[in-house]
């Protein structure tokens, strides 16, 4: 009733190719930003530490990874290397240069994957689909090696592991063990907001739509001059940047410390996972997949005990655990059978019904 | 808009010059020994029975193939082994026999895609989606309108155009081809499974763009009373070879053509 297009007149193309058309969605985002900032201070530990940071930081690298394989058509299984690359440039960056301000490393750490990524983007001119995958499987295997077996990395630490030195700005820790999760989410939110921004702004302009050509047809693509090398590793290094600053963001400000397996294929899959059921080629798809992969299952584990208790079923927290999998699993395949374009579509769709609301069309 | 780095052509000057080019596929020929030429402003129809080497012809001619002998003259410069981007950016654009637009983007979308060559801010500006990067999308967008009003199309312009009908999907393809501003453009079998009434659109259209704009068009067709009625001249392949080439008055009246297309009594 109150969301409708109705007397939202464009009177020039600045206005009419605004991202965010509609006054109420520019409302509901600001709502939702501001939202988002007040839940660091009525939030408690638990829900910043173990809920917001950890989604945050999956949604960026599911961004990042939709922008490879959403928008450009390039399937990749290299996320969790890449998200790697970022963790330990980041690192390296920052015990070696510790005067300058750890938020310049995280962000010029993703430069480190986007060109390691670009570099195994190569191949994306002559493979396609599946074959394509199986490249980049050789990145993750690849890297991963890297640190495991390169010290130098880690800066000869014997654990192998990195942690998170203390680092502050204007006095207060950011990083390291004093840093409190209130300010860690706010400078992962922070960060996390501007990279969308960014993010928004290339896929609505010529890039983007460079990027999804060649995804719908990349010979018509090439045909109208889009360089296809060009178009793809580009593709390749700003998706590769995200997912690195992602990975700084992980071990950084959220693990406080990580050691190389949590680069491993699995993420890969994980993120893939956020991104097919958030949906192909959208950047809120990012957001809702990491929401139903990662916050799902927390809060399942949080009110099956409490729903199941009214019929006089008590279960123990091994249960608990294999009814979260299966429920998480059986909800995947729903959402996958209801919409096999994602969320992202059902959103729209819900959107689309609410403006012409309550008539059918 | 682009500065002119070749000789500036008048009207019936020879654009693109096909020489003596054979292309075959290991031991298929796909064409042999093809001579002909297409003029400034014209409208020329390349016309065959099927398989006669037509599309492979605009193949060659867009870059997507390399003869394997003879040589194509673009602009009074020979061509280079060259990708089908560079060719593109040459000013060659085309559209195909099987519909091939960007799906799942809306119709604005498509023919803005048209125009990425043409768009010189940078990465940075783009990030911001401010300064140039903004200008430049506005600046683009107004000539997009502009096609869009001339084809027709302003209803659709939200819509993917994944969902739009065959007639009109072949229409914003020849809108994208437009957007290009091209000096040559191929257009692959424009009329394939329409209706009368939208070929007579569609061949309003393609006047009007030559009439207007002065593009030069190469068409492949296989309806013949609009071959006759629109092109300039016609040339006709069979086999892979050229058998006729002419005025369509003149090639109407071959008799290779026309055994060629009903049959010789043996």
């Amino acid at each position: 009733m109150f969301y409708r297009e109705a007397g939202q007149f464009k009177t020039n193309y600045v206005s009419d190719s605004a991202i965010f058309p509609l006054r109420q969605d520019r409302i509901g985002l600001g709502l939702i930003i501001v939202a988002a900032f007040a839940l660091a201070f009525l939030g408690n530990d638990f829900l910043l530490q173990a809920v917001m940071i950890p989604f945050l930081v999956f949604s960026l690298a599911s961004i990042g990874l939709n922008i490879l394989t959403g928008y450009t058509g390039l399937l990749s299984l290299g996320t969790g290397a890449f998200m790697g690359v970022g963790a330990y440039a980041c690192y390296k960056l920052m015990t070696a240069f510790p005067g300058v301000n750890v938020i310049v490393w995280i962000f010029v750490s993703g430069f480190f994957s986007a060109a390691v990524g670009a570099l195994f983007g190569l191949p994306s001119l002559r493979i396609k689909g599946f074959y394509l995958a199986v490249a980049t499987l050789a990145a993750q295997f690849f890297l991963q090696w890297c640190f495991i077996r390169i010290p130098w990395l880690v800066n000869y630490n014997v654990s192998g592991a990195l942690d998170a030195p203390l680092r502050t700005l204007f006095g207060v820790p950011i990083m390291g063990p004093n840093a409190t999760p209130q300010t860690r989410y706010l400078l992962v939110l922070s960060i996390v907001i501007l990279l969308t921004w960014l993010a928004s702004n290339l896929v609505h302009g010529r890039i983007g739509r460079m990027w999804i050509a060649i995804r719908d047809m990349d010979l018509a693509a090439e045909l109208m001059g889009i360089r296809p090398l060009q178009t793809k590793l580009l593709a390749f290094a700003v998706s590769s940047y995200y997912c690195g600053v992602a990975g700084a963001l992980l071990v950084f400000l959220w693990y406080g410390g990580a050691e190389y397996d949590v680069f491993n294929i699995n993420q890969s899959f994980f993120i893939l996972f956020m991104v097919i059921i958030g949906g192909l080629g959208s950047l809120i798809g990012s957001f809702f997949g990491a929401a139903l992969i990662f916050i799902m299952p927390i809060v399942l584990g949080l009110t099956l005990p409490a729903l199941l208790s009214p019929f006089g079923i008590s279960v123990g927290a091994d249960t608990i655990e294999h009814l979260r999998f299966m429920i998480v699993g059986a909800l995947i395949i729903f959402f996958l059978i209801v919409e096999p374009h994602g969320l992202a579509r059902l959103w729209q769709i819900g959107k689309q019904k609410l403006l012409v609301w309550p008539f059918p069309y | 808009m682009r500065a002119p780095d070749h000789p500036v052509l008048s009207k019936g000057d020879v654009l693109l010059a096909v020489e003596n080019v054979s292309l075959g596929f290991g031991g298929v020929k796909a064409l042999t020994d093809v001579s002909f030429d297409i003029r400034k402003s014209e409208i020329r129809a390349i016309i065959g029975p099927n398989g006669a080497g037509k599309t492979s012809m605009l193949n060659c001619i867009n870059g997507f193939y390399y003869p394997t002998q003879g040589r194509i003259t673009f602009k009074g410069v020979k061509r280079p082994k060259m990708r089908p981007y560079e060719a593109a950016r040459g000013g060659i654009a085309r559209t195909f026999q099987n519909v091939a637009l960007f799906k799942s983007m809306s119709t604005l979308d498509n023919i803005m895609a048209g125009r990425s060559i043409k768009m010189r801010s940078n990465f940075f500006w783009q990030l911001f989606r401010h300064g140039p990067a903004m200008k430049e999308e506005v600046e683009h967008r107004r000539f997009v309108e502009e096609i869009i009003d001339f084809l027709e199309i302003q209803h659709i312009r939200r819509t993917p155009v994944g969902r739009l009908p065959y007639g009109l999907q072949k229409r914003v393809e020849l809108g994208r081809a437009l957007a290009m501003e091209p000096d040559l453009l191929l257009l692959d079998e424009p009329m394939a499974g329409m209706n009368l009434e939208e070929k007579e659109d569609m061949s309003r259209f393609i006047l009007e763009v030559n009439q207007q704009y002065g593009t030069t068009i190469a068409l492949i067709e296989h309806d013949m009373g609009v071959v006759m009625d629109l092109s300039d001249r016609v040339v006709v392949l069979e086999y892979g070879r050229k058998i006729a080439d002419g005025t369509p008055d003149e090639v109407k009246r071959d008799q290779r053509v026309i055994d060629a297309y009903l049959g010789v009594a043996h």
